[in-house]
């Protein structure tokens, strides 16, 4: 079963363009210098429109999650972390942990992680983040 | 709008709960809307205001045959109801109505004629938090729980105790959906649900309704019912997407609703006597008693451990048996309202003796949305 997928917006198209292209693209107010996350077309902190994008150092640490034992059948077959990230740059995200055993053993918050890319479809690639050093 | 000006004269829920096969979801809000018409003594053309979350209140205006001046569909989740009380109040002072019916029924375990919301992937949590398996409440709701617990030394037996305290309350009240005693070894051994939350730290999934109707305290004495009086209240909404709420230890909506409700009332948290924290899952009252103000930050677990919100304890909390024991249709703002309502005409099955402030607070979402309604019954 594919995993349901996100439908690019006009204002959300420069992050999954980014994520393709393996990069995680993030938006920072040109007047504030505020960065933040899900991507609109202005910055939420002082509503100016002139905002640009930028390469994510892609680093972030493990903020919280929970072990969902009831897993969507498209995401897995087994019991499997859904988390929290809190990235270099600032804004928290949710995602997937890979290259983990999905266990409170092996998932320790504040534990520094690393993004990484997995292609879904011809137009989606999503962005999971693995322990750093893996 | 001046605190006392607006009473509650009429309150019920629908007439069985639980798992109830002969009725659809308007069905229920009807069941309830005609209890609480009954209560009050009024007629359909008497209430001249609807609200309503789930349905739309045309449907519900239609349905019931009233003929509304004024109405409001604000639907923020499971505290919509709060919030349309506060809305009901303000109108209502206001001169907009005079008699305002607000009306809650769903079928969250039977489905029965059950809305069923569509996928939206190209919503912002379409696109970035749905990829990544969330399902149901219980995996988004309960996300931040492990960064409250690292920042406060809070435990899983932490959570559990408010299953088990819960479970003390319901054991009280005839209408609760589990009234067996709870240990805190059978909350941590229950089945696990999203680690480290088991089943029995998670909300019910039952069928039901409720109903309030709302008048000028002045005219409360017209009533049959004691009069229960709004003395304060407060709202707010924070983020649709739970990995975006600005602290994952503390609800912003919570703060902001029930900061606006208790300067509104002007009353002292030592004066409250009785409340009501919305339970879709066992950290939430934790959340609730340190956004609220009754504790310290990271001191509401200490708190419960000492007995206070349990019976015969300082602040009994959650005395219908919560989400968690007494019934959750998905949307239980409506129930915590109505034992705010009982205890404040004294006819709890659990009645806290003597109390004469409740504070009902609800959330919406996952810590989406949040409302407050503080009630007494004096002026």
């Amino acid at each position: 079963m594919p995993r349901l997928l996100p439908e690019p917006t006009p204002e959300t198209r420069h992050y999954w363009d980014g994520c393709q292209a393996g990069e995680l693209r993030l938006q920072r107010c040109v007047d504030c210098a505020h960065t933040y996350f899900p991507p609109r077309p202005f910055c939420p902190k002082c509503a100016s429109r002139k905002v640009e994008v930028y390469k994510a150092s892609g680093k972030a640490t493990l903020y919280s999650y929970v072990i969902n034992h009831r897993p969507r059948p498209d995401v897995s077959d087994k019991p499997h972390a859904i988390a929290v990230v809190e990235l270099a740059e600032g804004p928290r995200m949710m995602t997937n942990i890979v290259e983990c055993p999905q266990t409170p053993e092996a998932l320790v918050l504040d534990m520094p992680l690393q993004v990484t890319f997995e292609k879904q479809s011809d137009e989606i690639t999503l962005p999971f983040f693995k322990p750093a050093g893996v | 709008m001046k605190p006392g000006s607006i009473a509650v004269v009429g309150a019920a829920e629908t007439t069985h709960m639980g798992k109830i096969l002969d009725l659809s979801v308007i069905g229920l809000h009807a069941d309830a809307a005609l209890n609480a018409m009954t209560d009050a003594g009024l007629k359909p053309s008497d209430i001249d205001g609807v609200a309503t979350a789930g349905e739309s209140p045309t449907n519900i205006a239609h349905y019931m045959g009233i003929t509304p001046r004024w109405v409001d569909g604000t639907s923020v989740g499971g505290c919509s109801f709060i919030i349309h009380v506060r809305h009901a109040a303000a109108a209502i002072a206001e001169g907009l109505c005079e008699t305002v019916l607000i009306t809650h029924g769903e079928s969250g375990r039977s489905r029965i004629g059950a809305f069923r919301p569509g996928r939206a992937p190209s919503s912002l949590l379409g696109q970035f938090e749905m990829p990544y398996g969330i399902a149901a409440p219980a995996n988004q709701f309960t996300i931040p729980a492990l960064r409250y617990m690292k920042t406060y030394g809070a435990t899983v037996e932490d959570l559990a105790r408010v299953a088990v305290i819960q479970r003390e309350w319901a054991a009280k009240n005839p209408r609760a959906s589990y009234r067996d005693p709870l240990s805190l070894d059978d909350v941590l051994n229950a089945e696990m649900i999203a680690w480290p939350f088991t089943k029995l730290m998670c909300c019910l999934v039952t069928d039901g309704g409720g109903a309030l109707i709302l008048t000028r305290a002045e005219r409360a004495k017209d009533f049959p019912t004691k009069p229960v009086y709004i003395i304060g209240s407060g709202e707010s909404v924070e983020s649709p997407m739970i990995s975006q709420m600005e602290d994952f230890t503390s609800s912003k909506a919570f703060r902001v609703s029930g900061r606006k409700a208790f300067e509104e009332a002007g009353v002292k948290h030592a004066d409250v006597d009785h409340l009501m924290i919305y339970d879709a899952f066992a950290h939430l009252p934790l959340y609730g008693l340190e956004d609220l103000g009754f504790v310290g930050k990271g001191e509401a677990k200490d708190f419960i451990a000492a007995g206070h919100t349990r019976i015969g304890g300082s602040l009994p909390l959650n005395t219908n048996g919560g989400g968690l024991s007494y019934m959750h249709s998905g949307m239980y703002g409506m129930y915590a309202l109505q034992e705010s309502v009982r205890q404040m005409r004294g006819v709890a099955p659990a009645q806290v003796e003597g109390a004469k402030i409740s504070v009902c607070h609800g959330v919406g979402g996952m810590f989406a949305a949040s409302g407050t309604i503080i009630f007494s019954n004096e002026r």
